[in-house]
């Protein structure tokens, strides 16, 4: 069973992602279970959404304590939050930011993790050019895609069009596929950069 | 149809399908998205016809389906917490007439202190009510009871609630399988009123009545509910037949076979706790649980026969009577009268409290080892309880307690659960 945690703020469509992420994962065949952390929602208060998918039905019901991957929406959650609590060793961490794990002092999380598991996508600018709006919910699954390939875009796509119509989901999903773009190249650099 | 949706959606689909004629709405958290989904669907015609009313009050919604299942309506609300006690005096009177309203109830903490989250405290605030209360393990039972429930309280002419664990199913999306309308239809005829306000028939309905026979108006809802033992696993078989899958019924045991240890449990945590069973199992514990289903009427038998094999009993409940201990366990011991077992009462996720695989292994393992204390309040914080005794040892005027215990907890924000 794979784990996801998503953080961020009220506002940011936290739950929504996590909804989305599961309808993703249903399209692809497969059993999913989104739920959020169910606080009082508050616009700029700290919420977690959660995301179970399996091959087989889902029973558990507690909060996700080892996530399998982490979507941080809100770099500003970093030194608020335990946002990094229970992630395990070979987790997958996608951080919406224009800086680096280094540059945000998150060393010692890339010591610890697979730094090839570690990205971050400014979300935030990829979606204020497709949406006018900063809303990196949708954006961040195009680029968890392409960071775990747990998910496939297209699956990312369908479920944007389940939860929004017309323009925004059209929006979200060219955001969504930039950010996908974004996160692939990062790969590559990667991958090559081993290879040297 | 096999669909991802939210528990809320799930149900308000579940409830178009059985054509209601009237849906009174008072929103209360976790039950809002039920009705606004429905209304969503009265007002765009993929529910017709159908009143949608939306009331000024629980009190005021639990009325207005009197009066409408009163006049033949098939009559649907939703509540949860405040909400249910706020319409309590309705709630009574809608079994005491025998009107098949059927109810969901998002299940959520009672105040004081305030809480929006999970546990079981409002509906077995009205257990005694005369309605019938059925628990949903998943969003797929929650789908499916609310068919099962309209089918039920037409027959019985009696109210029922859907009970359906609040946030945790009402607000997750997961795989739910929507029936298609001429099944349904097959499956639940038009309603057929037993007693109905019909101008050119007149009767009147909800007559005083005295000494000389309200005990017996009282004994005859006790017979319905009883004769309901027998008819809510023969309808859970006939929709097992009819859709493919087993919904509802009285109990459900899971890995109970050659269980020494059974737990008891109602709504969502049977889910965690089949997990926790399996793992259990693993490291050859004989353990399993049993899921009440149907809670009004208790099926007394069915839980007995369900038990009497095994050595140890736990139950497991979101409810807590203060001043006894375990409203569940109460029941199942009445079930379990005469037979030699140990007996654990163990109260869990109140007020939404995170009720974890690892927390509920270490307590079943106190338990097969007789350890456990007979009343046991999983994961709680005696740091913070004890503080609180002894500040109020110490001074008269130790202040409210809730603020007290917020500000020795303190800052929540940093930790994810």
């Amino acid at each position: 069973m794979l784990q996801i945690r998503i953080h961020g703020r009220g506002g940011q469509g936290v739950v929504t992602a996590a909804e989305m992420l599961s309808i993703a994962a249903f399209e692809q065949g497969r059993h999913a279970q989104a739920f959020p952390s169910f606080g009082s929602e508050r616009t700029g208060a700290p919420v977690v959404a959660f995301c179970r998918i399996d091959d087989q039905e889902i029973r558990m019901r507690e909060p996700i304590l080892s996530p399998d991957a982490l979507i941080i929406q809100d770099p500003t959650l970093l030194h608020q939050v335990d946002v990094f609590q229970g992630l395990r060793d070979d987790g997958y961490v996608l951080i919406n930011s224009k800086r680096s794990f280094d540059e945000l002092g998150l060393a010692d999380i890339t010591q610890r993790l697979k730094h090839e598991r570690l990205l971050t996508v400014p979300a935030t600018e990829i979606a204020l050019k497709h949406l006018g709006r900063p809303l990196p919910n949708a954006v961040l699954l195009g680029g968890f895609a392409a960071l775990s390939g747990l998910i496939t875009l297209d699956a990312v796509a369908h479920a944007i069009h389940a939860k929004f119509s017309g323009k925004v989901a059209t929006d979200n999903v060219a955001a969504a596929a930039e950010a996908y773009e974004v996160v692939r190249r990062q790969l590559e650099a990667l991958a090559h950069a081993e290879t040297d | 149809m096999l669909k991802q949706t939210e528990g809320s959606r799930a149900v308000a689909e579940a409830v178009a399908l059985c054509r209601p004629d009237v849906i009174c709405a008072y929103p209360i958290s976790p039950q809002t998205h039920i009705v606004e989904g429905l209304g969503e669907m009265v007002k765009n015609g993929a529910v017709a016809p159908c009143e949608f009313i939306n009331v000024e009050s629980e009190f005021a919604a639990m009325s207005v389906a009197i009066g409408s299942s009163a006049a033949g309506a098939r009559t649907y609300t939703a509540t949860a917490s405040q909400g249910l006690l706020f319409m309590a005096e309705a709630v009574y009177n809608a079994s005491g007439l025998g009107l098949p309203i059927v109810m969901t109830i998002a299940n959520r903490a009672i105040g004081a202190p305030i809480n929006i989250w999970n546990d079981h405290s409002d509906s077995m605030s009205q257990r005694d009510s005369g309605w019938l209360q059925l628990f949903a393990e998943n969003n797929q039972e929650a789908l499916d009871l609310h068919i099962q429930a309209f089918r039920l309280a037409e027959e019985l002419s009696m109210p029922v609630m859907v009970c359906m664990d609040g946030f945790i199913l009402t607000h997750a999306y997961e795989r739910v399988d929507i029936p298609d309308q001429a099944d349904v239809d097959a499956f639940l005829p038009p309603y057929e009123p037993r007693q109905v306000l019909d101008p050119a028939d007149p009767v009147s309905i909800g007559a005083m009545v005295g000494p000389e026979a309200f005990m017996e108006v009282r004994y005859l809802a006790h017979a319905k509910q009883i004769s309901a033992l027998a008819r809510i696993p023969q309808i859970a078989a006939e929709f097992a037949e009819r859709f493919g899958r087993n919904s509802g019924g009285l109990v459900r045991g899971y890995r109970c076979e050659d269980a020494e240890t059974i737990v008891v449990a109602l709504g969502s945590v049977i889910g965690t706790l089949k997990e926790t069973i399996d793992s259990l199992r693993e490291s050859g514990v004989r353990i399993g649980v049993l899921g009440i289903q149907s809670y009004r009427p208790f099926p007394l038998a069915a839980v007995r026969a369900a038990l009497q094999g095994a050595r140890r009993v736990v139950v497991l409940e979101k409810s807590f009577c203060v001043g006894l201990g375990g409203v569940v366990s109460t029941d199942v011991r009445l079930a379990l009268s005469g037979l030699q077992l140990h007996g654990y009462t163990v109260v869990a996720g109140l007020g939404g409290r995170a009720i974890t695989k690892t927390s509920l292994e270490r307590m079943l393992r106190e338990a097969i080892a007789d350890k456990l204390e007979p009343l046991t309040f999983l994961d709680l914080d005696w740091r913070i309880v004890n503080r609180q005794l002894e500040r109020e040892a110490q001074m008269r005027r130790s202040g409210p307690i809730a603020e007290n215990l917020l500000r020795d907890v303190g800052p929540i924000a940093a930790k994810v659960a």
